[in-house]
């Protein structure tokens, strides 16, 4: 059992008022289970979170940020994409 | 005149602090007669060194997660310990035998080890890994069934201790018994380790189950638990666990220890050492403070 073995973790927690895990760091771990406990070890150790998520990094795939340009200025001149040009009724209570 | 007033104010720390010494040593001989006391103390004890055995890994662990994962599980245990060891300093010095100087410090740091109530199994030096977590999970285990009952204490103190304390045990058995898995179903090495670590540590399982005079009598009292009785649990979760970890589970070893046992105060030579690296700094500076 060689570290090199054992693949690369990343790891997702949601603090305990939190909805969405956040991305906290990383692990190496030989398998899943030994991942997520590693994780609740590594960190959770000052009441970060309450649920963890871990995924393989090879599995994370993510934007090329040379292409940041291309992909995200367009987006920053177009106020006619949000959705604030109509009036709410006031009966729809939490849209 | 500022010169007089400070040796005045060192003066007074000195005889406050050779006052103390004097109290302090005068208690360790009234303590041990204490049952109640002693109850409280074995548990602390037993958490108290082998936390600090757990320690002895911060730094040196096999990998970075695992080093971390057991000085978690050695600090888990060193809380567990403060726990008992403030509760039993109340009751010592409630009870008027002590002159109310009796803290958690003074019964961590100013015993001897012939007064110290642990089990001879967490004295034993860490050895290998698999030692260590062969060690953890034997202790952990009967930690779980142990608090188990306790939770159900007469003593609510003890009850609350307990239940909060089987929520960390019940991730070290988890923690622990993967491991044993993990190295006895592993490689040729690892195996082997498992092995010796169970040739050395096996012999020290049955003194968890034999209780002392202080437990028979913390049972008698509904605020103790009979310890013979968690064996039959404890030794099915070992058998479940060794048979997945392709570890032996006949002829365990029938050599138990035949000496005499931790709990009475009669220790290994290792509980020596522990103790003097542990205890120095507050024996060379009494009362010192962070």
């Amino acid at each position: 059992m060689t570290k090199s073995d054992w693949p690369l973790w990343e790891v997702f927690i949601r603090s305990k008022q939190g909805l969405d895990h956040k991305h906290a760091g990383s692990l190496h771990a030989a398998d899943a289970q030994m991942a997520i406990e590693n994780a609740r070890d590594v960190y959770t150790r000052r009441m970060e979170g309450i649920s963890i998520w871990v995924v393989e990094s090879k599995y994370i795939h993510a934007s090329n940020p040379s292409e940041g340009s291309s992909f995200y200025d367009p987006a920053n001149d177009k106020a006619y994409r949000h959705p604030t040009f109509y009036k709410l009724p006031d009966e729809l209570e939490n849209m | 005149m500022k010169e007089q007033v400070k040796e005045a104010k060192i003066r007074k720390a000195e005889t406050e602090r050779l006052r103390t010494i004097y109290f302090l040593l005068k208690m360790q001989v009234n303590l041990s007669i204490y049952q109640p006391i002693n109850f409280l103390l074995s548990q602390a004890d037993n958490s108290l060194i082998l936390g600090h055995r757990n320690s002895e890994w911060t730094g040196h662990g096999p990998i970075l997660e695992q080093d971390i994962a057991l000085s978690n599980i050695a600090l888990d245990l060193v809380g567990q310990a403060r726990n008992f060891y403030q509760y039993a300093a109340s009751v010592a010095n409630n009870a008027g035998h002590s002159h109310g100087q009796v803290t958690e410090d003074s019964l961590a740091y100013l015993r001897d080890a012939w007064d110290f109530k642990n089990c001879l199994l967490v004295e034993q030096p860490n050895g290998d890994w698999a030692k260590t977590i062969l060690r953890q999970f034997l202790f952990s285990l009967y930690q779980f069934y142990l608090y188990e009952q306790l939770r159900y204490s007469k003593d609510e103190m003890v009850a609350a201790i307990s239940e909060k304390a089987l929520k960390e045990v019940t991730y070290h058995v988890k923690w622990s018994s993967e491991w044993v898995i993990r190295l006895g179903d592993g490689t040729e090495e690892s195996h082997t380790r498992m092995i010796n670590a169970l040739d050395e540590l096996w012999k020290f399982t049955d003194e968890l189950f034999i209780p002392a005079a202080f437990e028979m009598e913390a049972a008698g009292n509904g605020i103790g638990t009979d310890v013979a009785a968690l064996k039959s649990k404890w030794f099915a979760k070992v058998i479940e666990i060794f048979e997945e970890a392709t570890m032996p589970i006949t002829n365990l070893s029938n050599k138990q220890w035949a000496g005499l046992f931790g709990k009475d105060g009669n220790h290994s030579e290792h509980l020596g050492y522990i103790l003097a690296e542990m205890q120095f700094l507050q024996r060379t500076y009494p009362g010192c403070e962070w």
